[in-house]
This record gives C-alpha cells, structure tokens and sequence, in this order.
C-alpha cells in the first residue's frame, strides 16, 4: 500500500521557508534553460516563417550568404526564362534580381550603432513576396533615392519614421514607407529600388542574387535542382526556406552555452534539493519509524519521499515558467549570417515551459533519490528513538 | 571576534552532509559565475596585452562586410606614429567540407614581410619566415590548427574561395606558435590580388596596423579616419581590443547576457546558503539560550551565525574558482577564445570578487537567523523542543 498524496503536500506547506527557497534555487536554473530555449524558438520562428517554399533563391557558386555573392545581369536573362517559374499579374514572370548590401543606424542601445540589411529590388520582387505589406505610408518610386524600412527596424529606431532620412551608399535616402512581413526576418531590411540603389553601390551588373516563385513546391525543388546542374549558368540555387533554415546556425553558440550553463547550474541546485531533503529525512525520523510499524514497506517510503521531492523541484519548475513568461514577446536582436541584425521576439511556448518543468522534476528527483533511499533503509526502532 | 573562530568552524562543521552538500553547490554556481567575471573583467574592464596595445585595426564605417580601397594604405602609414601596415582581409572560401565547422577555421590574406613585425608575439623560425616571403602561393598555420588536422611544413592546402572567388593551392611554409588560440591560416595577399578578375582587385576588408606607443591609440585612431571623412568609404579605426569585443557583440549582447546568467547565479546561491543557514539556526535554538545563558552577548551570537555562514560560503566560493580557472582554461582554447581578448587564467581581480561575493552573500543570507536568534530570551530559546 503506498502512502497517501496528501502526506507529502502538507509536509511541503509546514515548512513551507525550506519548501520555498529550495523551490526558489530550482525556479531560477529553469528561468535560465526557459530564457535559452525561448530565444532560439523565437528566433527559429521568425526564420520559418522568412522563406518562402515556392521561393527558389539563386547565388553564385560556393556563396552562403547574399552579402557575398556576385550575381551578373546576364545570369538573370537565361534565369527568368527557365520553365516552372510563376507569372505575375503583368504577364512576366515573377523573378527578382536582387543587390544587398549593410547600412549602419546609430542605435538606442548600442552607441557603436547597428546592422541592417539593405535590399534593392524591382516590383516583381514586392509582388512576390506575399507575407510582406505596407503598414504606413506607401512604396519607394522607381528611380527615387526612397526607400521603405522594416517595421522591426520602425519600432526600435526613432529615426527610421516615414518622411525622415537614412544614409548609406553615397547619400541620404528618404523613408517613404514602413513594412511588415508578417513577423519574418525581411521586417529587419531596408528596401529601395533595384536600380538606384545598385548604381549607387557601382553594381548594376554584378548584383547580389537572384530570386524566382515556382509555380509549386514540386517545381520549385525540379527547379533547383535544374539550376544546380546547369553548368552553364554556373549558380547555386536553393528553396528560400532552407536558406533561412541555414540560419538558425547563429544562435548555436548562445545555445551551447545557455545549456551547459543551465546544467551546470542543475547540478547545484539538485544538491541544494539533496540537502532540503535530507534535513525532512532527518526531522521527520521518528514518523518514518511510525509509518513502518503501522505496516507501510520499505518501498513505499523510498517512493514517498521521491515523490516528496518531485512535487518539490515540480513547484520550483512552475515557477521557474513564471519567472521566464515575462520575456515572452520582448524583441531582441541577434546577428545574422550578414553581420547584420535580425530582430526577432522571445517565443515561450508550452512545449518550452512543458520541458522546464520536466527538467525540474528530473533534478529534482536525482536530489531526492539518496535522502529517500536513507529514510527507506532505517531501522524501525532506531528510527523510534530518533528526533 | 576571532576569539570564537574555532567555535564558528566547528559548528559550521557539525552536520558535515549538509555542509559538504552546501559547499559543493556553492561550489558548482561560483564556479560559472567566476567564468562569467572572469569574461566580463577580460572584455570591459582589462589592459590589453603590451602587443594587443599596440595595434589598431581600420575598417569600413558601416561594417567590415564593405570594403575599403588598398589605395589608404599608403596613406596610413603616412600618419605620424604608425609603424607598420598591413592588409587584413578576412578570406572565407571553402575547405574540403564546410557542413564540418572543424573545416571553417580564420584565413587571413596578409602581408608576409609586416605580419610577424605587427604580431611581434608570434613565434616562427626564421628560415620559414622567409621562405613564407619569398613563395607568393605559401601560407603558414597556427600551432592549433596544425595539430587539428596534422599539418606539416610542406604540405598543400586546396581552398575555393567565396567572397574573394577563385581556386587557391597554398604550400604550408611554417607553423608559428601563439600565446592565444592559433587556429587559424595566413596567405600572402598577393596571391590572392592576382588571382582576381581586374575590377575586383583592391579591396581590402581591413587594415592591421602596428602603432608606436599605446597612449598615442586615440589620437592615432582619429588621425586615419579623419583622413576619409570626406571619402565614399569612411573608416572605423579602433584597437584591436575594441575590436574584438565590438566583433563578439555581432553574436548578440554580450553583456546583457553575463549579467544576467550572473545575476541569476548569485540568487541561487543566495537562497542555497540561506536555506541551510535556516536549518540550522532552526536546530540550535536551545544552544543559543544556553550561550546566553553562559554570558554570551547577543552581538556576539549574531558574529558567530554570520560568521559560521560566510566561512561555509567562502569555502564555496573557493573550491568554485579553482574550478572556474579550470572552465576558463577550456574556454581560452576553444575556437570561441580566439576572438576574445586574451586573459590568463588565474587573475587576482577576479579571485578576489569572487571570494569577496561568496562572503557577501553568505553574510546576507545569513541575517535574518542571526537577528532571529540574537534577539530571543533565554527563556524562549531554552523552552524551544524543536
């Protein structure tokens, strides 16, 4: 017969400072593991949702990143006429040829300024990118030194707002316009026309990349691999989405090091469970020896104590969930493969604070496992005589 | 007070499982966050090293993922106080297999004759220096990277490169040693200016450049980019210390992240210690009334408790610094330490708020026990059964 719920619980409520600042030790290590796994959920999201699966990316051979690869105008001829591509609403066929290159916001929290991406790029590629629409004011013109920012970029820089001026290349841009792109990385570009701003980079002819809509996702992996065998183009293609998916990458280093982080930090607080433990083994020695003579095993004193110290880490992980859910939402920004900056917002999900607690409750248990192994192996009447 | 330092260890030491689960949680918190101060007093707070001092690295305003014209050159080293010049392009390309991060290790296209004058901490033996000068298709590795993949002098290296395009095939000339992580790969930047198409040559990443005195870094720094301001390209001069940090902060906020895993370290630490201090007030309370008794003033009873916590905490905070050294160590010669500025791994500063934090936090958790039994009556805490 095991030992009731009930007896654990409210041993936890009479010592409730112990149960509390134990709790509290435990709370905090998951706090740390939930703060972790949040960013790179978040920032996993905002990439997932940047590419898009008809979206066929093209770059020059051994290229990983638009920031350095050469695309020549002639490459885009032979591109745009390859078949599986989608047409526009004019007839053409929806191909962009793209040029990016860095510009620097002097930041609000950061006095060395910030990153950003900026993409010269034709209407085609307006039109095709169909999570993106203007939220203020309206695009740049053809031909204009305008440009339109990213509402990741609107938000966080007050003097990225319409009818002000940013400056990169050879001048002043005027914004025109702010864009989102329905929570992806493109809200963190600066956009202007293809042609402006490539001649003002002197690129006219070797722009950055170029991008095609395949007419479906079956066609748009027929069309990369077309591309990547075509020896005579001489590009290197792939689905948008993995090109962002790729990205995820730059947040492996503060991943590593947030989790051995929170590991280690697992470590001591399993001890300091151990010790929370051990001090309810000892006080509570002569109940153990009651609880035995009123015919309760051996067994089910080792699991009530487990179970004593799981409800225990259980609680610290809870509130370590409610430590972390604050940040949910919070935008921060991390660099991307460009050296620029990605913004993207903290994503606490349930599945996140669901592996907290589990986390917990395994550091927990380890913690229990020897105080819970001592209290079971007792000697009843020694036991009676303790305390 | 010390008068009672015998009593204070011995009681600190009664229940020697909880002290020893105490100290090794301590131990285990103090230890990263003797990394993190460790980290945070190398990047905000250090000197430079002599040779670090010394040099200063220009880039493009905007980001180093711009170029700057090779024509600045010569006019940098024009500018009064600079000693030496080179072009430091950080090359990419390809090695075998880049989906293997073990294959991504620096390459630096640079200019053989100045490299070992403006990294006068780099070790080599001369008859390599100079075979490095004289082959243009040569290139020399760190002592970490040879042991990597087990280079030796002689060997070839086949790279593709990628922002810089072309086919390269370098014969490995020397390996020098470096007080720092040395994974990393230097070729002759001519090689690669002559392997380019004629409207890609000239561009330069950055300027490493050799200065000759430290005090001078500011004004020399200010000099150079005065020299652009008006230019399409306007320059970013700052030390290489700066630098690095500013390069680091490309992954993230740096600081915001110490902070805060540190702040949430030394909570931790905080509710273990005073966790364990309330259990065993908890436990004494008739001893108290029996110190009392004996004539042991209440002031004194708050020492011996404060006391008896900071020394369970110091010894904490001890066994965690060693331990962090220890981390510190691993974290130098990680291929993340090659961009960090370059720190020994015992530093008194850092030993010393380490063991100052352990001290102040066992006494902060400790007070409110401390108050609690200094302030009982006798007859409370001798009639106390718990």
């Amino acid at each position: 017969m095991s030992i009731p719920f009930a007896y654990n619980l409210r041993n936890l409520v009479v010592r409730k400072t112990t149960t509390i600042m134990t709790a509290l030790g435990i709370a905090l290590t998951v706090a740390v593991l939930l703060a972790i796994l949040a960013l790179v959920s978040g920032l996993r999201s905002t990439l997932s949702v940047s590419g898009d699966p008809l979206h066929v990316l093209v770059l020059r051979k051994g290229s990983d990143s638009e920031l350095v690869s050469v695309f020549l105008r002639s490459q885009f001829q032979d591109l745009k006429f390859k078949s599986g591509i989608a047409l526009g609403r004019d007839g053409q066929p929806l191909a962009s040829m793209e040029v990016v290159t860095i510009m620097i916001l002097e930041g609000a929290d950061r006095s060395e300024g910030s990153n950003f991406t900026v993409r010269g790029l034709p209407p085609a590629g307006i039109e095709m990118r169909r999570n993106v629409h203007l939220v203020r004011g309206r695009w740049f013109q053809q031909g204009q030194r305008e440009v339109v920012v990213g509402k990741a970029i609107a938000d966080r820089f007050p003097q990225a707002q319409v009818g002000k001026k940013v400056r990169f290349g050879r001048g002043d841009w005027e914004i025109v316009g702010v864009f989102d792109a329905s929570g992806g990385a493109q809200s963190s570009e600066v956009w202007g026309d293809l042609f402006q701003v490539s001649s003002d980079l002197q690129r006219v002819d070797a722009v950055s990349s170029g991008l095609v809509t395949a007419t479906d996702p079956v066609t748009a992996k027929a069309l990369v691999a077309s591309l990547n065998d075509d020896q005579r183009l001489g590009v290197k293609a792939m689905l948008e989405k993995d090109y962002y998916d790729q990205q995820t990458s730059s947040a492996k280093p503060i991943e590593s090091v947030g989790l051995i982080v929170a590991i280690i930090m697992a470590i001591g607080s399993s001890f300091a469970a151990m010790n929370t433990m051990y001090a309810a083994v000892a006080r509570r020695a002569r109940e153990v020896g009651t609880l035995r003579v009123l015919g309760f095993s051996k067994g089910s004193i080792l699991i009530s104590f487990l179970v004593e110290s799981a409800l225990l880490s259980g609680l610290g992980g809870l509130l370590g969930c409610m430590l972390a859910m604050p940040l949910n939402g919070i935008t921060t920004a991390i660099g991307n493969n460009t050296f620029s900056e990605t913004a993207f917002a903290f994503h606490v999900t349930p599945q996140i604070m669901l592996t907290g607690i589990i986390f917990a409750v395994a550091l927990g248990s380890v913690g229990g496992l020897f105080p819970a192994r001592m209290a079971a192996r007792k000697q009843i009447l020694t036991a009676l005589r303790e305390g | 007070m010390f008068r009672y330092l015998p009593l204070v260890l011995k009681n600190a030491w009664r229940n020697k499982r909880r002290t020893t689960l105490t100290v090794a949680s301590i131990g285990i918190s103090m230890c990263l966050l003797g990394v993190m101060i460790a980290m945070f007093h190398a990047f905000y707070l250090s000197n430079p090293s002599p040779e670090q001092a010394l040099r200063l690295v220009t880039r493009n305003r905007v980001s180093f993922t711009v170029f700057i014209p090779l024509s600045y050159r010569d006019q940098i080293e024009h500018v009064p106080g600079v000693r030496a010049v080179t072009v430091a392009n950080w090359f990419g390309g390809v090695y075998k297999d880049d989906r293997d991060p073990k294959n991504n290790f620096a390459r630096f296209a640079i200019e053989p004759e100045k490299l070992f004058r403006i990294y006068g901490e780099f070790r080599m033996p001369e008859d390599q220096q100079k075979a490095f000068i004289r082959d243009r298709t040569g290139c020399i590795v760190g002592r970490d990277l040879a042991n990597l993949f087990h280079f030796q002098v002689g060997d070839r290296l086949h790279i593709v490169g990628s922002v810089f395009p072309g086919d390269y095939e370098f014969t490995i000339r020397g390996i020098f040693d470096s007080p720092r992580n040395s994974e990393i790969m230097y070729f002759n930047t001519e090689y690669m200016e002559q392997s380019m198409p004629e409207n890609r040559r000239g561009n330069v990443i950055m300027y490493y450049i050799l200065i000759d005195d430290p005090s001078h870094a500011g004004r020399i720094s200010n000099a150079i980019d005065a020299l652009f301001a008006n230019a399409t390209n306007q320059t970013k001069t700052e030390t290489a210390q700066a630098f690095g940090v500013a390069f680091l902060a490309l992954l993230g906020n740096i600081k915001m992240f110490l902070i805060g895993i540190s702040a949430a370290v030394m909570f931790t630490i905080l509710l273990v210690s005073a966790n364990t201090m309330a259990m065993s007030a908890r436990e004494r309370v008739r001893e108290v009334g029996i110190l009392k008794t004996l004539g042991f003033s209440p002031g004194s009873i708050l020492g011996m408790i404060l006391g008896e916590a900071c020394a369970i905490s110091i010894a904490g905070g001890a066994i965690g610094y060693l331990i962090s050294t220890q981390l510190l160590r691993l974290v130098i010669k990680s291929p993340f330490g090659g961009y960090m500025p370059p720190m020994s791994v015992f530093q008194m500063p850092v030993a010393l708020t380490c063991v100052f934090i352990a001290a102040a936090i066992g006494a902060m958790s400790s007070f409110v026990p401390a108050m609690g039994a200094s302030r009982t009556t006798i007859v409370a805490a001798l009639r106390s059964t718990d």
